[in-house]
């Protein structure tokens, strides 16, 4: 099947190359969770597998060694949370300034974006380092406060998301509509650019909240305690029951956003179905 | 479309007595090159105005500014004698139409009605009534809760359209509304704005680079050039009396041809037609002849057909003279003349326009 029609036009893959691809993704996606899961179950040197880890680490709610791994997790869904904060508050106005009144400045506002990725997160430290002695001096050194790294780090990643979203949607005409309408800048930012803008800013909460809950790096370098630098803790001390706590979180992350897309979903009162408008004025 | 009963249906917005708009001297300039060059325009109480203009004329600029979506670099805009100028677009109570489709595309065509209502606390009940029959004045009653990909092209500016009349503004904005649709939806509108715009008696300023849809839409028409107006008036006037050459030629079709003005008569080909500006300085000129003014005839200038095509109602001939000058003839259909037939046409009509040649010019002339 060459996925092409004669005039060389691609055409949607049938049924069976859709479920043929899936299944592969799939399979590529669940391996490791399985080969987690299997590790976790594993009965020591003896062989065979129970379930007494999970059991004990249950058992024990979540004490000792492992309760700063829920601390951590604390930590990390505040940051997130902090992060697509400012993404909402910071980048998102800033988006929509320069694509209405400021086109010319979009390559500057792109390039500034896109940045972060090309700097490795060791790099990046290096220079928040005093940036954040200096942080620590005005605002403490509360774990929080890393929000404002991530809100850099995942520029790249929030950026293309809402960008490809303001691409599709007539922003200025819609945006002229709304102040002809008698709306102020603020409510054409609410009632208007908003609304239109749902899926790219929820695309790209998602992205911060996976980039955040994932990240590593930066918070070990700076020492702040984040779920990433406890799961490491815990894995010097218990394997075992670390790979049962990343299992944990990835589950609690894949809920989070389950959430998080259940709340953004489009309102369902009316059908989707095109209706035949061809030969109506 | 229902266009039966379009036409029993009566207008359900009140009405507001039309409100006066001046431009005076206004300049407006994008990176030093002017869009608009000390315009000047009056729309009377309750009139549609036409602008009319090549692209890059500063028509578009001028509804922007008085949109308040463009400010002014020098110059006032008053409405009803109070200077708008500075204030900002959302309080300035216009109603305006865009060009490309602007309905909220999260909102229903009753909501997006609603929507100017909300931005001025219409309380829900009332806004619902409201946004009704504003639908129910371009047709579209049944269409409250459709969504704007759910509407073909022409009911969306028809939306757009109840969207901008529903809150009563008092002065009506189209920005070439209808160059997006196709030809037969574009006349029908057309003529629903117009209808709606009369019943209402709304201060209308219609942006437009089509000239039929300026004659058909507008109690006066401006034709405007390089960020000024080259005339305005009655759509009649500037057909038949245009002011300059650039208005003969952009104002409907028109032949120009090499001629002499004596005494107030204009001789073209051997032809002495009587001029309408009777000052007009003798010397060589060149004039404006619409194409319905040259006939087929039994004799006269000897022409060779080039081609004839047919537009429904009449017939447009281009025939080549003998020294090789085009003309245009529009005439009945049962005329039907063929290729490379041989033919005589003579000038019956005045000229619309005359421009005085340079001596440059004079040398080329054909007699």
């Amino acid at each position: 099947m060459t996925g092409l029609t004669a005039n060389g036009v691609a055409h949607a893959p049938s049924r069976t190359v859709r479920t043929i691809i899936l299944g592969l993704i799939g399979v590529i996606f669940a391996v490791p969770i399985v080969a987690m899961i299997e590790f976790t179950l594993r009965a020591g040197l003896v062989g065979g597998y129970n379930v007494d880890r999970w059991v004990a680490l249950f058992q024990s709610g979540f004490t000792g060694v492992y309760r700063p791994v829920l601390v951590a997790l604390g930590n990390s869904v505040a940051l997130a949370v902090g992060t697509v904060l400012i993404v909402l508050l910071l980048l998102v106005p800033t988006m929509l300034l320069v694509h209405i009144r400021f086109p010319r400045l979009r390559r500057v506002l792109e390039f500034t974006c896109i940045l972060p990725i090309t700097i490795p997160a060791i790099v990046l430290v290096v220079g928040l380092a005093p940036v954040y002695a200096i942080v620590a001096r005005m605002l403490g050194s509360g774990v929080w406060t890393l929000a404002f790294a991530y809100g850099i780090t995942v520029l790249p990643f929030a950026y293309r998301a809402i960008q490809s979203n303001l691409d599709g949607v007539d922003v200025k005409t819609l945006t002229e509509a709304a102040r002809t309408l008698g709306a102020g800048w603020g409510r054409v930012l609410l009632w208007v650019l908003v609304p239109n803008l749902r899926r790219g800013i929820l695309a790209g909460a998602f992205i911060v909240v996976a980039v955040v809950l994932g990240e590593f790096t930066i918070a070990s370098l700076l020492n702040r305690v984040n779920l990433q630098t406890a799961l490491v803790v815990v894995s010097k001390v218990d394997p075992y029951t670390a790979v049962i706590l990343s299992l944990l979180a990835l589950a609690f992350a894949f809920l989070l956003l389950l959430v998080i897309g259940r709340l953004g979903a489009p309102r369902t009162r009316t059908s989707r179905r095109r209706t035949n408008v061809k030969g109506q004025a | 479309m229902n266009s039966q009963k379009l036409k029993v249906q009566q207008p359900t917005a009140p009405t507001r007595p039309g409100t006066v708009v001046e431009f005076v001297g206004v300049v407006k300039e994008f990176s030093g090159m002017r869009a608009l060059d000390g315009f000047n325009l009056s729309l009377h109480a309750g009139e549609c105005v036409a602008l009319l203009g090549p692209s890059g004329s500063g028509k578009t600029t001028a509804l922007r500014v008085l949109a308040g979506l463009e400010s002014t670099d020098a110059g006032s805009i008053t409405i009803d004698g109070i200077d708008v100028s500075a204030l900002a677009t959302s309080k300035r109570d216009m109603g305006m139409v865009f060009q490309s489709y602007s309905l909220f595309p999260h909102l229903s065509a009753g909501e997006n009605v609603e929507f100017g209502l909300r931005m001025r606390k219409i309380k829900p009940a009332e806004r619902r009534r409201r946004a009704a029959a504003s639908l129910a004045m371009v047709g579209l009653d049944d269409h409250f809760d459709r969504f704007a990909h759910q509407l073909s092209g022409g009911q969306q500016q028809r939306v757009a359209l109840a969207r901008a009349l529903v809150t009563e503004p008092r002065v009506l904005l189209l920005d070439e509304p209808l160059s997006a649709l196709d030809a037969k939806v574009r006349v029908q509108l057309r003529d629903e704005i117009r209808r709606i715009q009369t019943e209402l008696g709304i201060t209308t300023l219609f942006v437009t680079h089509d000239q039929d849809e300026a004659l058909a839409i507008a109690d006066r028409v401006a034709v405007m050039r390089a960020g000024n107006i080259e005339q305005v008036g009655t759509p009649e006037e500037l057909y038949s009396r245009p002011a300059t050459p650039f208005i003969a030629d952009f104002v409907g079709l028109s032949n120009r041809i090499d001629g002499l003005v004596r005494s107030a008569w204009a001789e073209v080909y051997g032809t002495s037609l009587a001029l309408i500006d009777p000052s007009t300085p003798d010397g060589p000129v060149t004039v404006s002849i619409r194409p319905e003014d040259i006939e087929f005839a039994a004799e006269g200038l000897a022409a060779t057909v080039v081609a004839s095509s047919f537009l429904g109602s009449l017939r447009r001939t281009t025939v080549r003279l003998g020294d090789g000058t085009i003309l245009f003839l529009q005439h009945g259909v049962r005329v039907h003349p063929r290729a490379g037939e041989s033919v005589y046409v003579i000038f019956t009509g005045a000229p619309v326009s005359t421009e005085p040649v340079g001596p440059a010019s004079v040398a080329q002339q054909q007699y």
